[in-house]
């Protein structure tokens, strides 16, 4: 018999746990968010208001979901393609501990209004140190695994992994630079249209490196293990990997476009946009011919369905989002519900559907064991399938209504329809995406209970072999 | 040797990823905010209006309200309230920017032009119970920020800022509220570059002759002036709200004119002379006088 090299996985199991508990307290808050955006009266001042809730609810997604997940599959993937066990187990550990103390401290700060109120950088300085001190810790042990791994060959996952580490880190730190006031309150270095430019560097380049460079290294490693296939060409692998991680850096402006900031700032980032469609559809097309003559598993294996649902929904997202960014499109959807629409098909689309598919294949790996029930895990995809696709074809719906109708004008000039008009024509909308919330976590608790019962399973059959 | 060695690797996965940066993110600062930006007019924060700024971002207010007129007609004729569209000197003392991203609520960059009454009275009522002035408004109620306001930090953040301030300043902080503070915040914004001035109040209302003559042929101009600029001080159906009824007037039209041109300032009746043309004006004043009673 085969030595099997013995690896290091209570803090995945430890991560995956958190972030699904992280992951479901986003969900919660967005139902409770999406109901009050239709009835005003379900606030409830001042810690449940709407302008307090919404960045829990993106902390929570962002920050508890997606980290979380991927710091845990990250450890699991990084040591199977090293074939070295984590670099250290107890620096694993404190990161688990530190990162379930953070994500909860937001939460509480955010709900009294202590609040940056930079997107997805909320989080006041002492807390923006222990987000920083997470992420370096989860760093080091990933990269010293590198370091001393026993397979030469470095996968293309990893290269996905290393750019996330250095990316994440300089993009977290940059935005956050602040004076303090005292230990609750802090001022931004930069001022005004500085400020913006550097926010949405890094609020555009959070989009890359922690919801679309990370999903990626996780569907490169996950589709070839669950299908059986070799990925389709690592050649395009690798210029798609490199063009990403160089264009994506320039676009932040687009979500400036029309603004003070200097026109070529916009304009450069409107055309790299467009150019990152290239390297998108670069992975989007690795994945689709590495199915060549396998479609088939789109059935038989429930796994692919998320993994390649997931991967198309990111080929969409990265037609859509270039589109987005140019500006007379941009003048018609911005600041419009079109966006959180284009937002939830990337994050419950694409991003989760990927995070999911990889939880079941790596929790039944950890355990040696069977998933509890296929059928559950199909009643799963399908629930979070219809609540995204509800979501989201509403809100562009509602965006394409509320964008005409704002710019419509009277043959005078004089706008034709008031600010209240724009929003009482789009309340139907937001009860429908309310229900759509529900269906989404009908989903959802079908995936914590198959999760919860694999883990049983896989417990007593690990007890069994002991 | 890239894919076997992760040291190289990850120097050079750094250096890709500066490129873009440096080139949109770091070379900016060279010249934004800098002379050219300048609006001499632009003036900095007073202790009283920070503390509002201050509570605007403790209540995550820009995650419905955005803070940038775009360079857009439509946008300018929506939010800019006689001003033009955003600036860059506008912001320089904005630590953090508070433009957003989303207008679930309208864009506030120049609500301070909206409702200059020096009282505030139309964002109290708002404030503390939206829907009384906006019925359909799906706006929490901020009645809680009529509580004392926490002054602990007020000369050090003017300190820390670098804003001017004096003793006057300091002392104009007592016993205000919370809904003061944020009340002074959106009256100031905007409002620090001169606007138009009601160019038609010069004239005699002697000389004002109301083109309109019939209300059918103005309708429904008027109708959406009426919601966009009316609305929330005169109701929905011009019943009265905190302004009085407008369900006919004893007034007559040269003086009609004359009040919605140059405004009220004792009631806090803001002047249009500068954001609406004549034409305009008078399609208001048709409804006003014509319309249903």
């Amino acid at each position: 018999m085969k030595v099997k090299t013995q690896y290091y996985d209570d803090s995945v199991k430890g991560f995956i746990t958190w972030s699904i508990i992280w992951g479901t307290v986003a969900v919660l808050v967005g139902i409770l968010i999406s109901l009050q955006l239709a009835w005003p009266q379900l606030n409830v001042a001042p810690y449940l208001t709407y302008g307090r809730l919404r960045p829990i609810h993106t902390n929570a997604g962002i920050f508890g979901w997606g980290i979380g997940s991927f710091i845990g599959l990250f450890f699991y993937i990084t040591q199977r393609l090293t074939k070295t066990p984590l670099w250290s187990p107890g620096l694993a550990r404190v990161t688990l501990w530190l990162f379930n103390i953070g994500i909860a401290s937001a939460a509480v700060t955010l709900a009294m209004g202590i609040n940056r109120t930079k997107e997805y950088a909320e989080l006041e300085w002492p807390l923006a140190i222990v987000v920083a001190i997470i992420w370096v810790l989860f760093s080091i042990n990933v990269f010293m695994t590198i370091l001393k791994r026993k397979e030469e060959q470095m996968y293309i996952s990893l290269w996905y992994i290393m750019a996330a580490l250095v990316g994440v880190t300089v993009l977290y730190v940059v935005n956050n630079l602040g004076v303090p006031l005292h230990l609750f309150k802090s001022y931004s270095i930069f001022a005004g249209t500085n400020d913006a430019n550097v926010q949405w560097w890094y609020g555009h380049n959070a989009v890359a490196m922690v919801l679309t460079v990370p999903p990626l290294a996780l569907f490169y490693y996950f589709l070839p293990k669950v299908t059986g296939n070799p990925i389709y060409s690592h050649r395009m692998g690798i210029i798609a990997f490199w063009s990403l991680i160089f264009m994506y850096l320039w676009t932040g402006a687009h979500h400036l476009l029309w603004t003070p900031i200097p026109d070529w700032i916009q304009t450069l980032a409107m055309g790299f946009s467009i150019m990152l469609i290239a390297p998108s559809w670069g992975a989007v097309m690795n994945g689709y011919l590495t199915m060549n003559g396998q479609w088939e598993q789109m059935k038989s294996n429930y796994l692919v369905k998320f993994l390649i649902c997931g991967i198309t929904f990111y080929g969409l997202q990265t037609i859509q989002g270039p589109m987005q960014a140019v500006r007379t499109f941009s003048a018609f959807i911005h600041y419009t519900d079109w966006v959180p629409g284009h937002v939830h098909m990337g994050v419950l689309g694409w991003v989760s559907m990927i995070i999911f598919a990889s939880m079941y294949y790596a929790i039944t790996k950890i355990f040696d064991t069977e998933i509890y029930s296929v059928k559950l895990a199909n009643i799963h995809f399908w629930l979070i399938l219809i609540g995204q696709l509800i979501y989201s074809i509403t809100m562009w719906i509602a965006g394409v209504q509320q964008g005409s109708m704002l710019l419509a004008t009277n043959p005078d000039g004089t706008l034709h329809y008031s600010f209240m008009e724009t929003m009482i024509a789009i309340f139907p909308y937001y009860k429908i995406r309310a229900i759509s919330g529900f269906i989404y976590l009908g989903g959802l608790a079908a995936f914590i209970y198959n999760i919860y019962k694999t883990f049983q399973k896989g417990a007593a059959s690990q007890a069994a072999k002991a | 040797m890239l894919e076997k060695n992760p040291v190289v690797f990850i120097i050079l996965a750094f250096v890709v990823i500066m490129v873009g940066t440096t080139i949109t993110m770091i070379a900016p600062f060279k010249w934004i905010n800098g002379a050219g930006d300048k609006i001499a007019e632009v003036k900095p924060y007073t202790p009283l209006q920070q503390e509002g700024r201050d509570l605007y971002m403790r209540e995550g207010c820009n995650n419905c309200h955005s803070q940038t007129v775009r360079t857009l007609a439509s946008d300018v004729e929506r939010y800019g309230y006689g001003g033009s569209y955003s600036k860059s000197g506008e912001f320089v003392y904005d630590r953090p920017h508070l433009w957003g991203s989303r207008r679930t609520g309208p864009d506030l960059a120049h609500i301070g032009l909206k409702y200059p009454d020096p009282k505030g009275a139309w964002h109290k009522k708002h404030m503390e119970n939206p829907q009384s002035v906006v019925p359909a408004s799906n706006m929490p109620s901020y009645a809680f920020l009529n509580k004392p306001l926490d002054t602990t930090y007020s000369e050090r953040k003017m300190k820390l800022l670098s804003f001017p301030y004096t003793q006057a300043d300091l002392d104009d902080l007592k016993g205000k509220t919370e809904m003061d503070a944020i009340i002074a915040y959106l009256r100031k914004l905007g409002t620090d570059i001169p606007v138009k001035k009601a160019e038609a109040a010069a004239q005699a209302p002697a000389a004002l002759k109301n083109p309109f003559t019939d209300l059918q042929t103005v309708a429904k101009d008027a109708e959406s002036l009426y919601m966009q600029n009316c609305a929330s001080c005169h109701g929905d159906k011009r019943e009265g709200n905190l302004g009085p009824s407008l369900k006919g007037s004893a007034k007559s039209e040269a003086d009609l004119f004359k009040t919605v041109s140059q405004g009220i300032e004792a009631n806090g009746m803001p002047a249009f002379g500068g954001t609406l043309d004549e034409q305009k004006i008078w399609k208001l004043v048709t409804l006003i006088k014509l319309g249903a009673k």
